[in-house]
């Protein structure tokens, strides 16, 4: 997989040259064609401040990508840009095929319903349950009745929620509103889930909790792009790593050491053990 | 099945959201109260301002020696006159027979019949009364306003009362008009600023719809619905208050007060209809609009 080998600007340093195997994927080379996400040249501007600053990189289906770098490195920016919640002022951005820059505002909320948004304070519905909660996102896109009754319990037995099904996001967790949230970014199975700092306001514990759920949903397919402060989680997880400072990618490093078919438990089990740093860094 | 989910978001939006709710719907109350008293208010009032300016007409007295066939010849005379809509002709006898039914005892005292005929010429419009009344003073030889005919004794003369009575009327009208107009832009601001109140508290609701991806109608129907149904509301408590007060205090007056009883007071049909539209569709508009703020994400 070659995902990494972009040319990036700034100093670089690769954690692997060479293509990494996957055993777990059927046809590796014909997946890791589809590109889930791609960056090229993108700048963002604010009035005299760089939020981006040509950025260019890409992320393939079935990927896991962290983004990592100080406070006002550029990483909400780039979340933000990839929502089309703002728009770059140079480059292109393309989502499972579409070039953001052809949307237009009407069709803003279409594009969304193809990206999970998964976020550091949740932004739940707070008048609604959780049953309530999850099941918008599938209203939102006109969902049958039936089709809700089908899916919503399925993704929150998934998301380990189906005792809670009628409580107020108020009456819940950190952990478990994250869960939610987590819940209402996937029912509608889109093939990119962005989380911005997803356990910024979670306990240990609770977050190895909330990365095992973010590594099942990117089990299934689910390109995955977790920003986050977490360093020694990102040690752990050994996934890919692009690290952003003052806008522009610093970083991008196949985190090699890992075997892509773990399980969710070795996963948790490892995540719980001592950082183990991987070699590069 | 879309509009069941948009009435039940609405209907659950407001039973979550009770305050600001309540807070809509006393607005819309009692904005709809002042202006349910209002409304009446000055429709009695330029209806009373009318009538008055409609009295506004000039007496033509004729001689006491005038004959039938000069009364024919006046009449023609009269109606000539441009801005003359109409004029009445009222017989020393007919005359005789209105002032004795006033003051029986004077009249009989008088024995012998005083009262000029009289024609009373009425000008299209209150405003061309001076017109009329100049066309029919004619500037005489001696300089002394004459008489376009030999047998007109006099033409009244109230140029200053009639004066006063348009100058009057006239601000009546336009007072009340522009307070209208003031009461009814006070109304839609003071409803839509408090449904904007409401929605900012709701606005990260909206952010995160906007974030699922629900389209920007897809958030508001909820919300204008929400719109009509406070208005409507609002605006039939405020109309129960109305037809209460209507049948309990005003009713009971109107028999004595001509000024409730005027013919051009606005019908109490007419006015349930003007306040419940207006409370629908500025309650309405008020959500629709406030939140396009919001929904800029």
């Amino acid at each position: 997989m070659a995902t990494s080998s972009k040319t990036l600007t700034g100093k670089r340093r690769r954690g692997a040259d060479a293509p990494i195997a996957h055993p777990g994927e059927p046809s590796p080379e014909r997946v890791t064609r589809r590109r889930v996400v791609e960056f090229r040249d993108v700048s963002k501007l604010y009035a005299g401040d760089v939020g981006l600053d040509h950025a260019t990189f890409s992320a393939d289906r079935g990927e896991f990508v962290f983004l990592v770098g100080a406070t006002g490195s550029g990483k909400s920016t780039l979340m933000r840009l990839l929502i089309k919640e703002l728009e770059p002022t140079g480059g292109r951005i393309r989502v499972a095929g579409h070039d953001l820059a052809e949307i237009t505002r009407r069709r803003v909320p279409y594009y969304r319903r193809n990206v999970g948004v998964v976020f550091q304070d949740f932004k739940l519905l707070a008048n609604r349950n959780v049953y309530a909660n999850v099941a918008y996102a599938l209203q939102v896109t006109g969902g049958s009745r039936r089709e809700i009754r089908a899916k919503v319990p399925d993704i929150l037995r998934l998301t380990g929620l189906s005792t809670k099904l009628h409580n107020f996001p108020d009456q819940l967790s950190g952990g478990e509103q994250q869960r939610v949230s987590i819940a209402r970014a996937f029912v509608n199975h889109p093939p990119l889930l962005l989380a911005d700092e997803p356990t910024g306001n979670l306990d240990p514990e609770t977050s190895i909790d909330i990365m095992r759920l973010l590594y099942r949903i990117n089990r299934t397919g689910t390109t995955v792009l977790v920003a986050t402060h977490d360093q020694a989680m990102v040690d752990k997880m050994r996934r890919r790593v692009l690290e952003l400072d003052h806008g522009r990618i610093v970083r991008d490093e196949a985190g090699g050491s890992y075997t892509r078919d773990e399980s969710t438990r070795e996963f948790a089990h490892r995540m719980r053990g001592p950082s183990t740093r991987p070699p590069g860094l | 099945m879309r509009i069941g989910f948009f009435l039940r978001e609405a209907f659950r939006a407001m039973r979550r959201n009770a305050a600001p709710t309540f807070a809509a719907l006393a607005t819309v109350l009692v904005t709809m109260l002042v202006l349910g008293v209002f409304i009446p208010i000055v429709q009695a009032t330029n209806g009373a301002a009318n009538s008055v300016r409609s009295r506004v007409l000039v007496d033509v007295y004729m001689k006491s020696n005038a004959t039938a066939a000069d009364e024919v010849r006046v009449r023609k005379e009269l109606l000539a006159i441009p801005h003359v809509r109409n004029i009445q002709f009222v017989s020393k006898e007919q005359a005789f027979a209105q002032q004795s039914k006033l003051d029986p005892a004077a009249y009989k005292l008088l024995g012998a019949n005083p009262l000029p005929d009289t024609f009373h010429v009425i000008p299209d419009r209150p405003a061309d009364v001076l017109a009329v009344h100049n066309a029919l003073t004619p500037p005489g030889a001696n300089g002394q306003a004459g008489t376009i005919d030999p047998s007109i004794q006099t033409v009244s003369n109230k140029k200053n009362d009639t004066k006063k009575i348009l100058e009057v009327t006239n601000l009546v009208t336009i007072t009340a008009a522009a307070l209208t107009v003031l009461l009814t832009i006070a109304s839609i601001l003071l409803i839509g600023n408090t449904i904007r109140l409401s929605l900012y508290a709701r606005r990260r609701e909206v952010e995160v719809m906007k974030l699922v991806g629900a389209t920007d109608w897809f958030i508001r129907w909820p919300f204008v619905i929400e719109g009509i149904v406070v208005g409507a509301f609002g605006a039939l408590l405020a109309i129960a208050v109305l037809g209460l007060a209507k049948v309990v205090l005003l009713d009971p007056l109107a028999d004595n007060w001509t000024l409730i009883a005027a013919p051009k007071t606005i019908s109490y049909t007419a006015l349930v209809i003007i306040l419940m539209g207006a409370g629908v569709v500025v309650s309405a508009l008020g959500s629709g609009i406030s939140l396009r703020r919001f929904l800029r994400v």
